[in-house]
């Protein structure tokens, strides 16, 4: 415990802080007057601390007795935690302050939740593993039912919550008995106990905390509470759902798989790829019968969540390299979509049918040609970076003999690719009615509009985010 | 003599219990919640026995922690659930259907 430590945990010590006095500060002044501000100053510090993360980390350190890590994984997956959460902060900032549902505490909660995550990424021990798995979950089971007087986010908060705990519990069950048949919480020691031979009590309570991330991913089988939540939830808040907590508990089970039971990739890969391929398959074929767009995206987010399962199932350095640049484009994608999707309103209320994107482009024709870009990425159409993100997993199938597997995830592509495409179709070609309103704040206006060059101009070198999630995989993956 | 395998059995059986009453419990939300806490105890027996008979204490470390999360959960839970009575003036689990799936 020296301050040597202190200052690795810097980051989040101050976010947890920042929580609390802005609770404080909200609670005896102004309350809800200080929310927008809150947002802003909310996304400004996840900003700060994402570049501060970005530049200052070096090598990887073990701190508070082998409780937490800090590495290149870690760093890179609170980077994206940290600027996706902010992207969602300030462009829900308009809409929730419009429809009356800006209180203070949803920055807080958010920065609870974001912490959460920060120390999911980091744990090197199965206590810190639950620990901020909960603050994260906590967080967005309130934040989920935040409109207190309706009885569809009320209702999302309550299934959410219900599974959620289910989840909890099935991986807190797995951890009892890991800790048990290895003797120690610690990654590092149970890598060591699985590599002298497997108990089966302990690949029991792998199999256990598999599928309680499984929840958290929202992959399939456990899925269900996925489309309900999503639809039920203020759209901010879906936004933030299909962003940032994804990505953490992806980077968790990478994180658990590798670093606990890196010895025995046979025994959980074949857990991971039934996993990923149920996912991709479930996301893609019950898309199709959606007419809410909020549901539509909730399978497409089960859908990717398949194709990045695929990278972490193969268990290679390269395979964990492709998860984490598919998880950045996926956030990147998401972001871009959601800023539309919030916009979408007739007089004044909030919408999500997608039958009211009939004929949009004739209307505003820049924000149809961002969605189509977006949607053509989403889809993994070959000019845009989403397809690159398909691309890397897929190869990283092949590259492991994981031949079927791959072959499945384009399957499962050209599949999913068709409810994207008819949201296209919709748009541009669609029957003729009066298409809904798309009123945006500057702030959203300028993420689709980032978001659909990001996605254009990405090919060339993809921002550069090879390098980083190389030198992630490879911290990760001995 | 109690051995190990009892304290695991007892567990195991509670924490199926615990499943089941989330998933056929057809009456009401509570029941739902005291599953839930079932469940969190039954790891709590898991990890006290595993502790006491490998003669390491951090079993019993994780299991306070488990026990502080556990009634944060609680109270978020029926916070929850008292926002959702308020809507819907009832909270049986077969009324919790604005949505489908």
């Amino acid at each position: 415990m020296t301050s040597a430590d202190f200052r690795i945990l810097l980051p989040e010590i101050l976010l947890s802080g920042y929580a609390m006095a802005a609770l404080m500060a909200a609670v005896y002044t102004t309350r809800d007057k200080l929310a927008a501000t809150l947002v802003w100053a909310t996304a400004g510090l996840f900003v700060a601390l994402a570049l501060y993360i970005g530049a200052a980390g070096v090598g990887e350190r073990t701190v508070f007795n082998g409780l937490f890590v800090d590495d290149p994984f870690a760093r890179f997956a609170k980077v994206t935690i940290l600027l996706s959460a902010a992207a969602v902060l300030v462009m829900s900032q308009d809409y929730m302050y419009r429809r009356d549902l800006l209180r203070f505490e949803y920055p807080i909660l958010v920065t609870l939740a974001v912490v959460g995550m920060m120390v999911m990424v980091s744990s090197a021990d199965l206590i810190t593993l639950y620990m901020g798995l909960e603050l994260q979950s906590l967080s967005l089971y309130v934040v989920a039912s935040i409109r207190r007087d309706s009885a569809k986010s009320s209702e999302a908060g309550l299934k959410y919550f219900v599974l959620g705990a289910l989840s909890s519990g099935l991986l807190l069950y797995g951890a009892s008995l890991v800790y048990g048949y290895a003797g120690t919480t610690q990654f590092a020691g149970i890598l060591t106990t699985v590599q002298a031979g497997v108990p089966l009590g302990l690949l029991f309570g792998l199999v256990f905390m598999l599928a309680g991330l499984a929840f958290k991913v929202s992959a399939a089988p456990f899925h269900m509470w996925t489309p309900d939540v999503y639809e039920g939830s203020p759209t901010p808040v879906t936004a933030f759902f299909a962003t940032a907590p994804k990505v953490a508990a992806m980077a968790l089970i990478a994180r658990l798989v590798q670093d606990a039971f890196g010895g025995i990739p046979g025994q959980w890969g074949q857990v991971l790829a039934a996993l990923a391929v149920a996912s991709m398959f479930l996301g893609a074929v019950a898309a199709i019968g959606q007419r809410d767009i909020k549901r539509l995206m909730a399978y497409s987010s089960i859908a990717h969540m398949g194709y990045a399962l695929i990278g972490l199932c193969v268990g290679t350095a390269y395979g964990v390299q492709a998860t984490m640049i598919y998880m950045a484009i996926y956030v990147t994608m998401n972001v871009g979509t959601f800023a539309f999707i919030l916009s979408m309103e007739r007089d004044g209320r909030p919408v999500s049918d997608i039958a009211g994107l009939n004929q949009f482009a004739r209307k505003e024709p820049l924000k149809a040609l961002a969605m189509l870009v977006l949607l053509f990425s989403l889809a993994g159409v070959p000019p845009m970076v989403g397809f690159f993100g398909k691309f890397y997993v897929l190869k990283a199938a092949v590259d492991a003999g994981w031949v079927w597997l791959a072959v499945a995830g384009a399957v499962a592509s050209v599949i999913g690719a068709f409810y994207y495409l008819r949201l296209v179709y919709f748009m541009y070609f669609g029957a003729e009615q009066d298409p809904v309103d798309s009123r945006m704040a500057p702030v959203q206006w300028g993420m689709l509009v980032a978001v659909a060059a990001i996605m254009l101009l990405g090919i060339v070198n993809l921002f550069g985010i090879e390098g980083p999630a190389a030198l992630a995989a490879q911290a990760l993956v001995r | 003599m109690v051995g190990l395998e009892h304290y695991l059995t007892v567990a195991a059986a509670l924490f199926v219990i615990g499943i089941f009453g989330i998933f056929l419990n057809r009456k009401n939300v509570i029941v739902i919640l005291m599953s839930i806490e079932l469940m969190l105890l039954a790891v709590n027996i898991n990890l006290v026995a595993f502790s006491s008979f490998s003669g390491d204490l951090v079993g019993q470390v994780f299991t306070m922690f488990v026990l502080t999360v556990a009634a944060a959960e609680a109270a978020i839970g029926l916070a929850i659930l008292v926002v959702f009575f308020r809507n819907r003036g009832t909270i049986e689990v077969e009324d919790v259907n604005v949505m489908k799936g």
